[in-house]
């Protein structure tokens, strides 16, 4: 075999790395899981029980499904305007000036914050002025966790639709304004409509960032393992159990979290298909 | 009736103005509104971290709780520091880059040279699909690979195979974009002077577009300092400083954790998270740099 053969099939090779890597991650969660579907069987979805007591073990995944679905969508509520606003900012408004750079760049900022820092800054900072305001008693639960989520997830909603909203051509934009309309008719008419896709699917894509974030919610939501009763109520998210619980656990339990942690990838998985989907049909 | 629904064709130009003026005024409002947290954030983490940064905090690991009690009640600053965090953070990242990034780089390699196969098209999937996996699942993923297998234990080297396996898609992607900014015609040349495949990509691919490659393992890098959850599930954390990747280690996240769950060493969680935030700003902004200067390069 000569040399440029040997390059060749080690490149190949490494590219099979990765898919042993997916591969392997799936097999992992399954074969974890086992144990618990063996035992709940499917209702472990719907059940919404979350038992350690030993003799009367009983796990569910519905609180947490319930918590992660609840918070990361009102996450993405709260932040649709916001990336809104800042990426029509930043691609329309004030396109290519040096505030749009400034205002760019710390939208980037938001991204390089560890979640743990957010944790904090929501514990310490967020949290006692949603008392003080008297939103609620404690300052934990579902409204804190999405209002920190939202605040990590605009920098993810914003970069894409802001590079989409500047892809639209100016022929159609000067079209439209020689006609006499006005800008915002332009953005409502002309923008909106021609990078409506792009922007769901940035919007879709940080929502999948919103479903698997652990410290920040961690640290607000409160960790009560049942269904959140409404929006000020405590909760727990998938990850956030996961987080809590993992490390003492062992045996049913183990592999309950396992099972959570198997749909957790799941359900992130199908949100970013349907978001890298809807782009690329965009690009085409 | 059409056309009165139609906004473009009511004819009311001083409405049109004004509905004009306020989407402009609410939508200012609103980007203001945005960067408000990250100023906030930023300047929390200051004001109330830089009284515990001194020479001491670099050099000494992490105080017992005691220690920081003693310390709070005589009105002192709390001894002790996070060298145990820094050197274990160093350890775990510089594992897990040796594992991510050449296997990334041959990957995006092979991305690269078929570009249009059916199978890349496969594998560049499988790669986006695993940058979306959230971080705590990977975390689940080594303990069950490393810490139950290999090393029988919490160990480094799991929190560097859960955050190795974090870099690997992004890696894959930037290497990819990177060598499509290269001329066809450099690769030709190498080719025609009769170059083995290997030296093609080692003495050619490789380094003409190592800028582009280092700002993608900076940015790669930056991701994976701040995270947590994964860590807290396989390197565990430890009070000493520690070298060996199969023991358990501490990291600069999972102290600023530590911190946050002991009441005496609450003070410590923002200066920790000072230099975790300084060290992740400065990496992103040399990446920028090193971005800015690959893209005008290529245009002379």
């Amino acid at each position: 075999m000569n040399s440029d053969r040997l390059t060749r099939v080690f490149l190949f090779a490494s590219s099979l790395l990765i898919l042993m890597i997916a591969a392997g991650i799936v097999f992992t969660l399954v074969r974890g899981s086992v144990p618990a579907f063996k035992t709940f069987g499917l209702r472990f979805i719907v059940a919404d029980v979350w038992n350690p007591t030993t003799g009367r073990e009983s796990y569910g995944a519905l609180p947490f499904i319930a918590g992660t679905l609840i918070t990361s969508v009102l996450a993405l509520i709260i932040c649709l305007p916001l990336a809104f606003s800042t990426s029509l900012f930043m691609a329309e408004y004030f396109r290519g000036t040096r505030i749009a750079r400034i205002l760019s760049s710390l939208v980037d900022l938001l991204a390089g914050i560890p979640s743990i820092v957010y944790g904090l800054w929501g514990f310490y900072t967020l949290r006692p002025l949603l008392i003080s305001l008297g939103v609620s008693n404690q300052g934990f639960g579902i409204f804190t966790s999405s209002l920190i989520l939202a605040i990590m997830i605009v920098p993810y909603a914003t970069s894409l639709s802001t590079e989409i909203i500047a892809m639209v051509p100016d022929e159609l934009k000067e079209a439209a304004y020689s006609l006499g309309a006005t800008r915002r008719e332009v953005i409502f008419n002309i923008i909106l409509p021609s990078a409506r896709s792009g922007i769901i699917a940035s919007y879709i894509l940080a929502l999948g960032r919103a479903l698997g974030e652990t410290m920040a919610v961690t640290m607000l939501i409160g960790n009560s393992n049942v269904v959140p009763k409404g929006l000020f109520s405590t909760g727990n998210t998938m990850a956030s159990i996961i987080a809590n619980q993992f490390g003492e656990a062992g045996g049913l339990k183990l592999s309950s979290l396992i099972a959570i942690g198997l749909l957790l990838f799941a359900i992130t998985a199908i949100v970013n298909s349907i978001g890298k989907f809807i782009i690329n049909r965009f690009s085409k | 009736m059409a056309a009165a629904t139609n906004p473009v064709l009511v004819d009311n130009i001083s409405r049109r103005n004004l509905r004009n003026d306020l989407l402009k005024v609410s939508i200012i409002i609103l980007s203001l509104i945005t960067i408000i947290p990250i100023v906030f954030i930023i300047g929390k983490i200051i004001v109330n971290g830089i009284s515990q940064i001194n020479f001491n905090f670099f050099v000494q690991p992490s105080p017992d709780s005691l220690q920081a009690m003693t310390a709070i009640a005589n009105n002192q600053t709390i001894p002790g520091g996070i060298a145990n965090g820094i050197t274990g953070t160093f350890l775990i990242v510089i594992v897990a880059s040796l594992m991510a990034i050449p296997t990334g780089i041959m990957i995006g390699i092979y991305l690269y040279e078929n570009q249009t196969s059916r199978y890349s098209d496969f594998v560049r999937n499988i790669s986006e699909v695993l940058q979306g996996v959230p971080s705590i699942v990977l975390g689940i993923i080594a303990y069950m690979w490393i810490v139950k297998n290999i090393t029988n234990g919490f160990s480094a080297l799991a929190g560097s195979v859960a955050l190795a396996i974090m870099m690997l898609p992004m890696i894959i992607r930037s290497t990819e974009e990177t060598m499509k900014m290269i001329p066809n015609e450099i690769r030709e040349a190498a080719f025609a002077l009769g170059a083995p495949y290997h030296k093609v990509i080692f003495r050619v691919l490789i380094p003409s577009s190592f800028s582009g490659l280092s700002t993608g393992v900076l940015l790669s890098v930056s991701r994976i300092l701040g995270e947590t959850a994964p860590l807290m599930m396989t390197a565990l954390g430890s009070a000493a400083i520690n070298y060996n990747i199969t023991k358990p280690t501490s990291a600069v996240p999972l102290l600023i954790w530590e911190f946050y769950n002991d009441p005496n060493m609450v003070k410590l969680v923002w200066s920790s998270s000072l230099f975790l935030m300084a060290f992740i700003l400065t990496l992103n902004i040399t990446s920028g740099r090193l971005a800015a200067k690959h893209k005008t390069g290529r245009k002379r």
